[in-house]
């Protein structure tokens, strides 16, 4: 099947039952394969009529008890923004999918590009928290919508899937594992008096339990600056408190959330840092440059945001150079080389988008830094 | 005050609507002489009186001066971005259909930043329950000109008259599709009150229009004292059921017509979605 397919079974597996969507090349597929599959087993899909709505449904769905999501790519996901950031501000755990095609604006819509990744982390306004995963192929999509469910339920978040047109309508085999063998997680429920229950009290990790609409908590949710109680709040403190709970919940957990994946970095000289669909050809790139005897490691973030720092950080101390590959004009290259803090070079292999890099391309960079 | 006085001076009754409002939340925002106080108070009223199981009743709001109703309403409550209630709404009740959904917001956050979703929720017959209060301005941000704004209306950002044409909301309401649309104003609470809990116990999309003042930002701008606007409402509104929809256009130099304009049965979208989509057994 190709990777928006497999994304919507993985979310449907997730036990996904409420997609808002609107349409949107090259991640229809996946409103499609939901518009069918949802009914089936109890869920409801709506195409809403712009993906503002689209977004807002889904919140709305998440708060009526139900595990939401909703997949676009870049003209849709600009227009998400503003609900994105009231899902931050109410802790509203929800998925969010971008297939993502060449911008500006139009662009290509129907060739792929990795150019949203600085808007997936900054896109909306305000100052905050946000998980972001990168699937290199239609089988990782599958669990990786999975694992994008669980940590939203997991951090009353929401949680975006940075995939790209080339991994969405690529078909390859997906094994499907049983039901029983899908680890599924749902949002800590509140206990105790419901009259003295506090929305946004933390628990254990960091995270309040979130109840549904009418189950009698008479929850007041408002993307207004607001405190445990869920009232709004205009004053200095109260946003310090918010902004202080918001982050905490994600930055006190970063190794439970930060997943990589290391590729020959014990003995690397040069180190390819990549995600997605560009890990493949990172993938590639590093076992010809062994087979030519360069010793050259591989870094995948499975998590792009929040950011691997420390692994970074620490690769930068005894690497010659990090090269990262991705299909842009440098962006999560800035952060690599924010992290590696002067250390050591950093380089980039981007181009503009519409087609995938070729490993020639980093092996040509490879070469020149090592 | 001595100690004896105070004994004496009598507990003050509780507010019949007292076990429907965050008292901890008032006093509220509104201004002296503002409109939304009326409506939302009839709102809960037919709430309270409708039968509903109020635990599964809930408020949405996007933002604005009426959009702040459901941060006093002691009911799962959702106060959202602005123009977004509808969609919130919409997915709210799509993921539990046993919740009943009314919307409570105002007229420039349903009809122009929002005014797309308004139009498709109506179209599905979404059941939901729509209460706009029309006070003919962006009261919030201090008395801009909104969708529904007099023709030659001041307003902040109409400072010669506004050059626009404002929306007929209820003929808007019922070309998209609404199977119930009435408008009152904050004077004809009876009225209004016995219409929202019609509205709220029918299925499908209902909308009810308030016309309601904003003496501070635009009665102030457009020579029209609270009292003066209140006295429009008596004196220069006909209450007419069943009316021409294309004469429903808000003109109080004309006569403003008032009443149940529509009325009417079709499948909603949930009925519709279960009936076409799922498969049955």
């Amino acid at each position: 099947m190709t990777g928006d397919e497999a994304c919507a079974e993985g979310a449907l597996a997730a036990g996904c039952r409420f997609f808002g969507g609107y349409p949107i090349t090259p991640a229809t597929e996946i409103a499609e394969h939901m518009s069918k599959r949802l009914p089936e087993v109890g869920g409801t899909f709506i195409q809403m009529e712009d993906e503002i709505a689209a977004m807002a449904s889904i919140l709305g769905g998440a708060w009526a008890g139900q595990k939401s999501m909703t997949a676009t790519s870049g003209p849709g996901f600009s227009l998400m923004m503003e609900n994105i950031g009231l899902g931050v501000c109410t802790e509203t755990p929800c998925v969010v999918v971008n297939v993502q095609r060449v911008g500006p604006s139009t662009g290509l819509p129907t060739m792929g590009a990795q150019a949203d990744m600085m808007q997936a982390r900054w896109g909306s306004h305000g100052d905050y928290r946000i998980i972001a995963l990168a699937p290199m192929s239609a089988q990782e999509i599958f669990f990786q919508t999975i694992t994008a469910f669980n940590l939203s339920e997991r951090y009353r978040t929401p949680v975006f899937i940075m995939t790209d047109e080339i991994v969405g309508h690529m078909s390859e085999k997906v094994i499907i594992p049983p039901a029983d063998r899908i680890i599924t997680e749902w949002r800590p429920k509140p206990s105790g008096r419901k009259d003295r229950f506090l929305l946004y009290k933390p628990g254990k990790n960091g995270v309040a339990p979130m109840p549904a609409a009418g189950e009698g908590y008479n929850v007041h949710v408002t993307g207004l600056t607001h405190d445990e109680k869920g009232y709004p709040v205009m004053s200095v403190e109260a946003q310090e408190q918010m902004m202080d709970r918001l982050c905490r919940k994600i930055d006190d957990n970063l190794d439970d959330i930060i997943m990589t994946e290391a590729h020959h970095l014990d003995d690397a000289e040069v180190v390819l840092v990549s995600y997605g669909i560009s890990a493949r050809t990172s993938l590639a790139a590093m076992q010809q440059s062994r087979a030519m005897g360069m010793k050259v490691g591989f870094l995948r973030l499975i998590t792009v945001w929040p950011f691997a720092q420390r692994q970074i950080a620490a690769l930068a101390e005894r690497v010659k150079a990090l090269v990262t590959v991705e299909i842009n004009l440098g962006q999560m290259h800035l952060e690599v080389t924010r992290a590696a803090a002067g250390k050591t070079p950093c380089h980039l292999v981007g181009h503009a988008g519409g087609t995938i890099i070729s490993p020639d391309q980093v092996i040509a960079t490879i070469k020149e830094v090592y | 005050m001595p100690a004896t006085a105070r004994n004496l001076t009598p507990k003050s009754p509780e507010h019949p609507l007292e076990d429907l409002i965050r008292s901890d939340r008032i006093p509220h925002i509104w201004c002296p002489g503002c409109g939304i106080g009326t409506a939302f108070s009839a709102a809960l009223t037919a709430m309270k009186t409708s039968g509903l199981d109020l635990q599964k009743t809930c408020m949405v709001s996007g933002i604005g001066c009426s959009g702040r109703a459901a941060g006093y309403v002691k009911l799962d409550s959702f106060h959202t971005t602005h123009g977004r209630a509808i969609p919130f709404a919409t997915g709210l009740k799509l993921g539990n259909p046993a919740l009943n959904v009314v919307v409570f917001s105002g007229d420039g956050d349903l009809f122009a930043i929002g005014g797309n979703h308004f139009i498709h929720a109506a179209r599905r017959n979404m059941d939901l329950t729509v209460i706009c209060l029309n006070n003919l301005n962006y009261g919030m941000t201090g008395g801009q000109v909104a969708a529904t704004t007099p023709f030659h209306a001041r307003t902040t950002t109409t400072p010669s008259g506004n050059p626009d044409a404002p929306f007929n909301l209820p003929l808007l309401a019922w070309a998209s599709g609404a199977t119930y649309v009435a408008r009152w104003t904050i004077l004809h609470t009876r009225e209004l009150t016995e219409c929202i809990q019609k509205a709220i116990l029918k299925n499908g999309f209902s909308f009810i229009e308030v016309l309601g003042p904003c003496p501070i930002n635009y009665g102030r701008r457009n020579k029209e004292k609270s009292l003066q606007t209140l006295k429009m409402y008596q004196e220069r509104t006909i209450i007419r059921n069943n009316p021409q929809m294309d004469d429903l256009d808000v003109d109080f130099t004309k006569q403003v017509v008032l009443g149940e304009f529509v009325d009417k049965d079709r499948p909603t979208c949930i009925e519709n979605y279960d009936k076409t989509c799922r498969i049955l057994e």
